[in-house]
């Protein structure tokens, strides 16, 4: 993910990425059959984990706004402590439609975090903490502020630590989603 | 006048629309004149029947089968039959009854006529009859949910009873073999609910679970297997189906489709909402043309 990120999808090679793992160019075509498919893998593996933290947050009994803190809070984690899993979102899946066509449109590989993001807004809908609206403006509004974050920091234009942000972006979220009284 | 061969049937109307009488009446003619043939309706007060609701208290023999549609109340200032509470006649016919079928959903649970608020004392049958007299019955009584019932049911329930004496129920006192599966069974828009397809009022095309309030995938009921009229259904023609044979019925907003930020509020039966988002998510990223289109241009 890390070469990807850094070098681009088409100036990555299986060769590259061999000697990265210390591995011959032979046994990592055993594990993947195309530079293609071991990115299809890579943002299924990289959604998952961000899929997972989220699960265990959405199981927890606490309020939606919490549960909202808590997840920018570990978002912004990621993004500090692997971020080459953020930029491999950013920088090759946004940006390079035509590999993940086949096999990875629209939700097929991302599917497992879009359900977590789901069942967030819904449990919130349901209890009364978030107003009613369509999925999708809520959705993007979530995921716009976060990869947009995520951007700022990998371009190092952000004057504090990332993760004093935190409660500033988690209070902005909520108070889109909030019930209007 | 009675051939004790025969079992007899008794209907009573309580607080009622008939609709289950007009249903009865619509049954498949040949099957409605093997009924005719193998059973003594000895009583009906919508059909030419040569006794009166007094002459069959009278009676001294035992009916085999009550068939009773509508609610019942204790109160005369709401509804009264002879100058006597529904409530009363239920249980003087009850006490001089083999089985005790429920024809509709305000038999077995009151309907609509529980939620008139002036009343508080609109119930089913259930409620309505005295513990004692439920222990004389030949069977647990039967509840043919449904608004109205569909009349095979009906039928099919009265011969299980006649030729086997049993009939195995469901929870709440329906027949499993009738309301075993859901409404969803059966539908012929299975096809867009699949591929989470919407779909509009009275057309054949689309699923109308994400718009249209269609309880069929949560409610319990043969109307997709046993056709209205040996033709249709209300889902097949594009009208939703809304739950009637649920102890919950009649809802309100039943013509829509509660969503929490576009996601459905309730999922299919038994499936958990985590499991039913991720599927759906997967179906709508495939586009199919082909459901996209009228099935006739």
């Amino acid at each position: 993910m890390k070469l990807f990120s850094q070098k681009g999808f088409y100036n990555t090679t299986i060769p590259d990425i061999a000697k990265a793992m210390s591995m011959s160019v032979g046994n990592m075509y055993n594990y993947f059959s195309s530079k293609e498919e071991l990115a299809k893998f890579a943002i299924k593996y990289s959604t998952n984990i961000l899929a997972q933290e989220l699960r265990e947050i959405n199981n927890k009994d606490i309020t939606s706004k919490e549960k909202i803190y808590l997840f920018v809070k570990n978002y912004l984690k990621n993004v500090q402590q692997s971020p080459e899993v953020i930029e491999y979102f950013l920088r090759v899946y946004l940006s390079n439609r035509e590999v993940f066509k086949q096999g990875c449109e629209g939700f097929l590989c991302v599917g497992e975090f879009v359900t977590e993001v789901m069942i967030l807004l819904d449990d919130g809908a349901t209890k009364k903490e978030f107003r009613e609206q369509e999925f999708f403006p809520a959705f993007a509004m979530i995921m716009g502020c976060l990869g947009g974050f995520a951007f700022l920091s990998g371009e190092s234009v952000l004057d504090k630590d990332l993760l004093s942000y935190s409660d500033a972006v988690s209070e902005n979220i909520y108070r889109a989603l909030k019930y209007d009284n | 006048m009675i051939t004790k061969n025969k079992p007899t049937v008794v209907w009573f109307c309580a607080i009622t629309c008939n609709g289950n009488t007009h249903s009865l009446l619509s049954a498949n003619a040949n099957r409605f004149e093997l009924f005719l043939n193998s059973f003594d309706f000895i009583y009906h007060p919508s059909l030419t029947v040569d006794k009166s609701l007094d002459d069959i208290l009278a009676y001294e023999e035992k009916i085999d089968f009550l068939l009773i549609e509508g609610a019942i109340s204790s109160n005369k200032d709401f509804s009264t039959i002879s100058n006597d509470s529904t409530f009363n006649l239920l249980n003087k016919l009850a006490l001089k009854s083999n089985h005790i079928i429920a024809v509709g959903s305000c038999a077995s649970y009151g309907g609509i006529h529980s939620k008139f608020r002036q009343n508080s004392d609109v119930c089913g049958l259930q409620d309505a009859l005295d513990e004692n007299i439920l222990k004389t019955l030949q069977h647990e009584i039967v509840n043919l949910t449904g608004c109205p019932v569909h009349p095979e049911w009906i039928l099919q329930t009265l011969f299980t009873l006649k030729a086997y004496g049993k009939i195995a129920l469901d929870e709440v006192g329906r027949p499993k073999e009738l309301y075993g599966s859901l409404a969803h069974h059966g539908c012929t828009k299975n096809e867009y609910f699949e591929w989470k397809i919407e779909g509009k009022f009275g057309q054949k095309e689309g699923c109308l679970f994400y718009d249209q309030g269609c309880r069929g995938p949560m409610t319990h009921s043969s109307c997709n297997k046993i056709l209205w009229n040996d033709i249709s259904s209300k889902t097949r023609v594009g009208m939703p189906c809304i739950g009637c044979t649920e102890s919950e019925f009649p809802r309100n907003d039943m013509l829509e489709t509660k969503k929490n930020i576009g996601i459905p509020h309730e999922v299919p039966l038994g499936i958990s909402k985590r499991a039913y988002l991720s599927m759906s998510g997967v179906a709508k990223t495939f586009k199919i043309d082909r459901l996209h289109k009228k099935l006739m241009e």
